[in-house]
């Protein structure tokens, strides 16, 4: 299926972040099936990443700060290269940066190991200076989007916030920047405290929530946004079973992302793609094509 | 799972740089080889293997580590786990070798305690840099223990390498190993011109963030297995042609040769 200008081999993605800072860890995803594969989010210069912990599953989905560890786009060419060479599922570089200066910098270094795609980060929830301390205004996002785009000969999508009061502001702005496609939603900003110490969780002390408990609050971005722009919109948060993919897609997804469930299952991509196969043969779509935003006419 | 608010009841000073801390939390189905992910307040949350039920023991080796060495009884720190894949441990009359190094005795004294517990006989070389440093000497006491020193101050004068090297390994059915990488990597090789790495399990360290399988950070080449779940222990045969003995990735991703 071609989706905003690849060829996925299947609607289900690897999501940024999750098994995703070395090309072997990749690859063993594009065996167990991901339609494709999306990179940590990489940035100019390595970075350690906050201090643990980093990552605690709580009652009703993750809360997660990792702090965008990555070893700088010159250290990870030779991932991209080795996930590449071991898989056929496209690749889908994940960036980050401060401004559009550096987002193209990481772009234009990474173009060498010749990603099929370019994800911007503009999203993530708890580094300071990145992610969605410039995700949430529609100005430099377009700024961004622009410069990338004009930079690389691939297709650009843009990986929003649900932190902020209007979602598809910032998607149109993506949008007519000329990205392709864009991918929603990052995790939703959010904390967690020990109450028998007193101490905040992670080392970082807030971060993002993932996992089932934000669901919902992907399902009603995707469909504000499939409303909104022209331009394919990628669905993710708190996917962990077929039923869960097909709701995003019948908002008005093309294809998903996924990420925390590979945590229960690393076989997930497999399994979620004979669910929605079932689904549609049961309710005689051919394709998922057929369903994406359907729910959008049931008024 | 929420990390468990856990009392220090009792402090062992092992060595001068080693401690085992006791716990008011047991973790009862814990399979020797599992680890915990302990949270020190305000400092950082290492992985650490349980060197029993409710104990972790520790060297001191920087932030974390140091901070654990200021913590008295009565003290709390977070405790997460089990996690990983643990050892399998022997059958009945299975012959055993346990090949460990420094703190590397930590995660195979339990697996000790249970031969022990079931009457098998077991053969240890254990190494250390020098007698101040020999861990757990009593509870390998279950059968030949062979002690190494770095600098000769007691047993033999050398790595445990040495000592295999002269160690008919052909009648053992199981071999256990754990210490720094590249001593596992000499016993690896060892262990494979004699065609017996298939009968070893290694307990492997790498650098945890998420510790629970989900962030890739732990990843080794070439196949991507994750340390921290499909680990820390694994069998020789899984280890061959791998990253082992090679190379690890620091916090930032970043490889780094041995
Ligand atoms: C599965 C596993 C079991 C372990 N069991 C034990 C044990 O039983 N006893 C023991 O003393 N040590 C054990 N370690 C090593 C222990 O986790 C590190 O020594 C400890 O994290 C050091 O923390 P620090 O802040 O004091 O040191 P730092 O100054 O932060 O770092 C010193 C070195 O410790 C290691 N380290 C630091 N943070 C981490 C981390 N998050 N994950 C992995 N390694 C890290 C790195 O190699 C680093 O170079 C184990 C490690 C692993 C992966
Ligand atoms: C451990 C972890 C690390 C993540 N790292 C990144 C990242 O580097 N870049 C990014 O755009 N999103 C990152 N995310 C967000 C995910 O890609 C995804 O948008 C979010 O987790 C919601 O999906 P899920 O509920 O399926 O996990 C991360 C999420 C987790 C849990
Ligand atoms: S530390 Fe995150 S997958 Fe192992």
């Amino acid at each position: 299926m071609n989706i905003a200008g690849i060829e996925l081999k299947n609607p289900t993605i690897l999501a940024s972040g999750i098994m995703g800072t070395t090309g072997a860890a990749l690859a063993r995803m594009g065996r167990n099936g991901a339609g494709a594969l999306v990179t940590k989010s990489i940035g100019p210069v390595p970075k350690k990443g906050h201090n643990n912990p980093s990552m605690v599953e709580l009652e009703c989905g993750y809360i997660n700060a990792m702090g965008l560890p990555n070893p700088s786009y010159s250290g990870f060419c030779e991932e991209i290269g080795i996930a590449k060479s071991k898989t056929d599922a496209p690749l889908i570089a994940s960036i980050f940066g401060g401004d559009s200066a550096e987002f193209t910098e990481v772009a234009r270094g990474l173009l060498s190991s010749k990603p099929d795609c370019f994800e911007l980060n503009v999203s993530c929830p708890h580094a300071e200076g990145y992610g969605a301390s410039v995700g949430t205004d529609p100005d430099l996002v377009h700024e961004i989007t622009a410069s990338v785009v004009d930079a690389v000969d691939v297709p650009v999508w843009v990986k929003l916030t649900p932190n902020v009061t209007d979602i598809t502001s910032i998607g149109r702005a993506a949008e007519t920047a000329g990205a392709s496609a864009v991918v929603a939603i990052n995790t939703v900003r959010g904390m967690a405290i020990d109450i028998h110490s007193g101490y905040p969780i992670l080392g970082n002390r807030f971060g993002g929530l993932s996992g089932p408990a934000v669901k919902p609050v992907a399902v009603k971005c995707v469909y504000d946004l499939y409303k909104a722009l022209d331009v394919p919109v990628i669905g993710v948060g708190g996917i962990t079973c077929p039923q869960d993919a097909i709701e995003m897609i019948l908002a008005g997804a093309s294809a998903v992302e996924i990420g925390s469930a590979v945590h229960d299952d690393t076989q997930i991509f497999e399994t979620i793609n004979k669910g929605i196969d079932a689904y549609l043969q049961k309710y005689g779509y051919s394709k998922t094509e057929d369903i994406a935003g359907l729910s959008h006419e049931m008024i | 799972m929420r990390p468990i608010h856990s009392k220090i009841t009792e402090i062992i000073e092992e060595s001068p740089n080693v401690r085992t801390f006791f716990f008011d939390t047991h973790f009862e189905t814990a399979i020797p080889g599992q680890f915990v992910m302990v949270w020190v307040h305000g400092t950082d949350e290492v992985p650490m293997t349980l060197s029993g039920k409710n104990s972790i023991t520790v060297q001191k080796v920087g932030d974390a580590t140091s901070r654990m060495f200021e913590l008295g009884i009565g003290d709390h720190m977070g405790l997460r786990g089990p996690f990983g894949r643990g050892f399998t441990p022997p059958e009945k009359d299975e012959k055993v070798l346990f090949i460990a190094g420094g703190v590397g005795a930590a995660p195979i004294a339990p697996l000790a305690d249970i031969i022990k517990a079931r009457g098998i006989e077991g053969h240890t070389i254990l190494g250390s840099r020098c007698c101040d440093e020999i861990l757990f000497r009593e509870r390998f006491a279950c059968g030949r223990v062979d002690i190494t020193t770095d600098d000769g101050s007691e047993g033999r004068s050398g790595f445990v390498t040495d000592q295999l090297a002269e160690t008919d390994t052909s009648d053992y059915d199981r071999i256990y190993v754990c210490g720094p990488e590249i001593m596992m990597y000499k016993v690896f090789e060892i262990l494979k011109t004699r065609d017996v790495h298939v009968k070893t399990e290694f307990s492997l360290h790498r650098y945890f963030k998420c510790g629970i399988g989900v962030c890739g950070a732990c990843s080794m080449d070439p196949e991507g297995l994750r340390v921290c779940r499909d680990g820390p222990v694994f069998n020789g045969s899984e280890l061959e042609g791998s990253e082992f003995g090679h190379y690890e990735r620091d916090s930032s991703g970043c490889k780094c040769h041995f």
